[in-house]
């Protein structure tokens, strides 16, 4: 199940881009140039980039960026992005109230 | 590269990567072997962020006080992330006559350790947090205590630490440790891989206890899963750590405006097992219930995200921070029991005083490895 996975490769250096401002997260605000310097910084996992920079944590949960953070992580790795295992998906998979997660039946049935 | 350093470090989890990066400061080649594909992937990532003294067992206290001291003031520019670190004080709440009970029997023993901490009443705790509900009738407050992020704060060692040479390598689980000549100094990974060093710290959380077993030492430690949940951003509204006399539920609100709390469901160490930390369909509304009785205004606020993880719960709830004397140059860290996020700092600064000087800041004898006895 693991796949091990040494630190220290060299993966080059972080070199600057023009499209280093864009978006990506659009509900954490996480841009393109982030991500890549997370990279650097030795994030080589989509959850350690989640867990570092917020991308996929916000409203929509990952589900408009996901893919587009795969691609840069594995570009900037010099990896096809089919290597890398997406972030684990939480429940719930909408937003809920509290009071209605707390509403459910707390008598034994 | 070799696989040869002055200390390896079985467990990528942020005792681990504290461990790593004090020593890498202090001249030390270190290799990290992490089991899992991510750092920081068990209790680093899953707890609640409290950094705390108030409400702990006095034989981990000095280790919490010595970090608030010395090393969280000053950690996320040391570490070049933001901890989102805070000491706005923690509140322990109760509601009831018992809960008072309850939290002044706690507030007697912390302040015997030296710890400042006080019983306040319901108006001055409605002075400190004027978004609680009026049932409040008390809480013990301990104005040093605070929060911090456990994802940037792990993955910020982890970062430092590769920066200084430290060599990580996850995907890499520890089976077995091996002596040569009396002295533990090789370890070997389920890989068949071998790294050997001069010291071997095991970190491993719960995975720790079947390496210490490979050269026959044992640690009474169980898994019990514990659950944690994320609401939407908010606008800010409070700095403290929050808790419960009745351990009802926990958090803080995140310099992201979140709401991040964890509770308990009351079927803690009895849940299925699923081979890795899934939710239980129960515990979220049970947390829930428990933080709309002390925040009503809260209902409303949206969960976006629920998580559970292992902790590795000690039998006598705190944990394992000693050199082992049967086996030269290893150190165990582990058995952490779900409080060891706040520690960490000092664990590691103090294990790196142990590696490289013989000697620690604060004395861990009361955390040895040989202290579980049978009862009389």
């Amino acid at each position: 199940m693991y796949t091990i996975n040494d630190r220290s490769r060299d993966i080059g250096e972080f070199i600057p881009a023009e499209d280093d401002d864009m978006l990506i997260c659009r509900c954490e605000e996480i841009t393109k140039g982030e991500i890549r310097r997370a990279v650097h910084d030795g994030m080589f996992t989509l959850t350690e980039i989640r867990r570092y920079l917020r991308t996929g944590m916000g409203l929509c949960q990952g589900q408009t960026c996901s893919r587009l953070v795969k691609g840069i992580v594995a570009k900037e790795l010099g990896i096809s992005p089919a290597e890398l295992e997406p972030a684990t998906a939480r429940v719930p998979m909408r937003p809920i109230e509290m009071n209605i997660l707390a509403a459910e039946e707390t008598e034994a049935i | 590269m070799s696989d040869c350093a002055d200390v390896i470090i079985a467990g990528g989890g942020i005792i681990g990567c504290a461990c790593a990066y004090y020593l890498a400061k202090r001249g030390c080649s270190v290799i990290v072997l992490e089991s899992s594909d991510h750092i920081g992937n068990g209790g680093s990532s899953r707890n609640g962020g409290g950094v705390r003294q108030s409400g702990r067992d006095p034989r981990e206290l000095p280790l919490a006080m010595y970090g608030i001291k010395n090393l969280w003031p000053s950690l996320s520019d040391e570490l070049e992330v933001d901890c989102e670190y805070h000491q706005d004080g923690n509140l322990r709440l109760g509601k009831t006559e018992e809960h008072i009970n309850i939290l002044r029997g706690l507030t007697t023993r912390a302040k015997a350790c030296g710890l400042e901490v006080e019983m306040i009443d319901a108006e001055a705790v409605q002075s400190i947090n004027p978004y609680l509900s009026k049932e409040v009738a008390g809480a013990s407050w301990c104005p040093t205590d605070g929060h911090a992020n456990p994802l940037t704060t792990t993955l910020g060692y982890y970062k430092t630490a590769r920066k200084l040479g430290v060599r990580f390598i996850t995907g890499e689980p520890v089976t077995e440790l091996r002596k040569i000549r009396g002295k533990v100094r090789r370890v070997v990974t389920s890989n068949g891989n071998i790294y050997e060093g001069e010291t071997i710290i095991v970190a491993a959380g719960l995975f720790s206890r079947p390496i210490l077993n490979s050269i026959g030492i044992d640690i009474p430690m169980q898994k019990v899963m514990l659950e944690a949940l994320v609401t939407e951003a908010r606008a800010h509204m409070f700095d403290q750590m929050l808790g419960t006399a009745e351990a009802d539920f926990y958090g803080h609100q995140t310099k992201h405006g979140s709401f991040v709390f964890g509770g308990t469901l009351g079927l803690e160490g009895f849940t299925r097992d699923n081979g890795t930390p899934v939710t239980n369909s129960l515990a979220a509304s049970s947390t829930c219930r428990g933080i709309i009785k002390y925040f009503p205004m809260l209902a409303d606020a949206k969960i976006v995200r629920t998580w559970a993880g292992w902790m590795d719960l000690c039998a006598d709830k705190v944990p394992v921070i000693s050199p082992v004397d049967e086996a030269p140059g290893l150190i165990a860290a582990c058995g952490f029991s779900g409080h060891g996020f706040g520690i960490a700092p000092a664990v590691g600064y103090n294990l790196a005083q142990l590696v490289t000087e013989g000697r620690t800041d604060v004395n861990l004898h009361d955390l040895r490895y040989n202290r579980f006895c049978a009862k009389a």
